[in-house]
């Protein structure tokens, strides 16, 4: 406190109030730079991009003898993200698996953080709207979200295309660009999960760990437990008859799909198969004769529900931590 | 609510805030029965206080008192259940983002973005107050030149000392060029020469800008130095308002001598004999004697004709301390009155 201190402008003409408009964007801006300059952000970029590459990678003897054996098969590309060999998950899978801990990584601290470092009461006195704050955390996070998936798929596609020497035809980018936006979707709901958790809970920790094992619950337990539902409520013998088991096999189904991984994978296996013609268990006598393939929109109302139920659970989710936000006060 | 003001063109333009000019001619800070009450408890109880522009202005009390929720409503950052506020003639829960720019605000422990630089997270501050960037840096670098963090302004705030993040909070609120500065425990965790600084530059803002300081404290020596007025605010309550020799003047016993006394084998009884004394108490071997008047004179005729020696005389100025302790003590026993 050395020299001495200027005389203000206090003559100044005041601008008026609306000149406040858009405060999220300033938030939005500063988030997403620092998501984007954390190591955070680097390691789960990373960590995706090893898995893709690896499913990539281990899709490429398939992906060959499938171009050699059907050279007439246009969508090659897709295959990049769909194919599984042995028990290896296929891209879209990994992302599946995966995604969510972009989300959760990315939001679990947005506001507990604000508050442990005790930064919200110096930023809810700037002259932006409370809601704005948690617009722009959102809005940041799912740009941040957007980028790291953008630059994933990039590697896997381009590595894809050197590799293989398949490269995409335009009805194939448009699956990519709508696998894209159900990604963006999909990961937006973890993300939006994760900032529900940073309005409730207090300390980040509490929320990151509460984030995980809901994400361990449904992306590893819930095959588990749809299982046993099924089982218990339709068992399958020995001599069970056909009926029997596509009863069981339905149930397990539909349990999965309070999933929203498995809601993910329904969408994205529909969007990426341009033959596949129904996100349920089709019976051999169900499916067309001739193997033709489906036009986008024709897979986008296969897909149609999924989607919207993710985007309904996310924005549901969003509101809940927006609502929270509002309501809560500053010192709380 | 209308501005408060007595110029009848304020309540005839109708939008407060767009005119600085005629806004500023009523009080910087005014409440008027402000209340808060969270379910059965109330934190902030029909408090009516005026601020004048220019002034620097002291909240004393003890924690939990109710002056940090007094300032959130002052800032529009909680809703009172009851009553008004204004702040440079705005309503601050119809108008907050018009009081937030034009108020600079330094929370209790204020906190930085660790991992930003100082100056990384004065930009943000302008960003959020639309401070075009090129004005921006020049403020940022005044701002941090005032406070004494330039040369430590690229570090990030995660490596700086408590004392360094509280001045770092005056640069914050500075970069706005605020009318009015609220600063919510602005001593608390910094070394004395940190408070002695902080408390010049306060002085400095308030003499060379003309900004309106209102300052909550539970230390009240810090806090004495540089306040026009002192406000008590104990439990919700504002017990006492005024200036420290207005707040003394209601003091019982304002007349306080400390003195030392030797070779009287009674002291206590020569010194509770005179007239006007209502007690005297022992400390640090020497003697605290409350009257009712002067009785210096008296005090030293008797000593001496007792053949005594009076080795020490002085009297005790009306300090805060006698202040704080008479409404504190106050509101205890009314708390206890409360309770039985």
């Amino acid at each position: 406190m050395s020299s001495s201190t200027r005389s203000a402008d206090l003559g100044s003409p005041p601008a008026p109030v609306r000149r406040f408009r858009g405060g999220w964007r300033i938030v939005a801006a500063k988030e997403f730079t620092d998501h984007v300059r954390s190591v955070r952000f680097l390691v789960l970029v990373a960590l995706i991009s090893l898995a893709g590459l690896a499913a990539v990678n281990s899709a490429a003897g398939p992906i060959r003898d499938a171009a050699e054996a059907a050279s007439e098969t246009p969508s090659i590309f897709l295959f990049l993200f769909t194919l599984s060999p042995d028990r290896l998950p296929a891209f879209h899978e990994f992302i599946g698996i995966l995604g969510p801990l972009l989300g959760i990584g990315l939001g679990f601290d947005a506001i507990s953080g604000e508050r442990s470092q005790r930064t919200l009461p110096r930023l809810v006195s700037q002259p932006i709207h409370r809601d704005e704050i948690i617009n722009g955390k959102f809005v940041a996070g799912l740009s941040a979200v957007g980028l790291a998936l953008a630059v994933v798929m990039a590697i896997v596609g381009g590595y894809g295309a050197l590799e293989l020497g398949v490269g995409p035809s335009w009805s194939d980018l448009a699956r990519v660009g709508a696998f894209f936006v159900v990604t963006l979707a999909y990961v937006g709901l973890w993300l939006a999960l994760a900032i529900v958790l940073s309005v409730y809970t207090r300390r980040a920790a509490t929320a990151a760990l509460t984030a995980i094992a809901i994400w361990l619950l449904f992306t590893l337990f819930g095959g588990l437990i749809a299982g046993l539902i099924a089982d218990a409520v339709h068992p399958v013998g020995a001599e069970a008859s056909a009926e029997q088991v596509l009863r069981n096999a339905r149930l397990e189904l539909n349990v999965r799909r309070v999933s929203p991984d498995q809601l993910y994978r329904d969408a994205t296996g529909v969007l990426l198969n341009p033959s596949q013609r129904s996100t349920g268990i089709l019976l051999t006598d169900q499916v067309g004769a001739l193997p033709s393939e489906l036009p986008l929109r024709d897979s986008l109302l296969l897909a149609w529900w999924q989607v919207i139920t993710i985007i309904g659970a996310a924005t549901a989710l969003f509101t809940a931590a927006y609502v929270r936000f509002l309501r809560q006060e500053v010192r709380a | 609510m209308e501005p408060v003001s007595t110029t009848p063109a304020v309540a005839a333009t109708g939008e407060a805030g767009l005119d600085d000019r005629l806004a500023s001619d009523g009080p910087a800070i005014e409440a008027v029965g402000l209340t808060k009450r969270y379910g059965a408890s109330t934190a902030v109880d029909e408090l009516t206080l005026s601020v004048g522009r220019g002034e620097v202005f002291g909240l004393l009390g003890p924690n939990g008192a109710g002056k940090t929720t007094t300032i959130l409503m002052l800032l529009g950052l909680t809703e009172p259940t009851a009553g008004t506020a204004s702040v440079d003639g705005l309503d601050p829960s119809r108008d907050p983002l018009a009081v937030k720019a034009r108020v600079g605000y330094v929370p209790d422990e204020v906190g930085f973005y660790d991992d930003l630089t100082a100056l990384e997270n004065l930009r943000y501050t302008c960003r959020l107050n639309r401070i075009e960037r090129r004005e921006a840096e020049r403020r940022i670098d005044e701002a941090l030149d005032d406070v004494g963090l330039l040369d430590v302004a690229s570090r990030p705030v995660g490596t700086y000392s408590r004392g360094m993040r509280q001045r770092l909070g005056l640069a914050d609120a500075l970069v706005k060029r605020p009318k009015i500065l609220i600063l919510d425990e602005p001593t608390v965790n910094i070394d004395p020469e940190g408070v002695r600084e902080l408390l010049l530059l306060v002085e400095r803002l308030r003499t060379d800008q003309g900004v309106t300081v209102l300052l909550s404290s539970h230390l009240l020596h810090q806090v004495q130095q540089v306040c026009d007025r002192i406000g008590i605010f104990v439990r919700g309550r504002l017990r006492a308002c005024g200036t420290v020799d207005e707040l003394a003047d209601e003091l019982d016993d304002r007349w306080v001598f400390d003195i030392g006394v030797a070779d009287i084998d009674q002291p206590r009884d020569l010194l509770e004999r005179l007239p006007g004394v209502s007690g005297c108490t022992r400390s640090e071997g020497r003697w605290l004697v409350h009257a009712d008047h002067d009785i210096r004179i008296d005090l030293h005729r008797a000593v001496v004709a007792a053949g005594g020696r009076l080795f020490h005389l002085a009297r005790r100025e009306a300090d805060l301390d006698a202040i704080y302790h008479r409404y504190f003590e106050g509101g205890e026993r009314e708390l206890e009155h409360t309770i039985s």
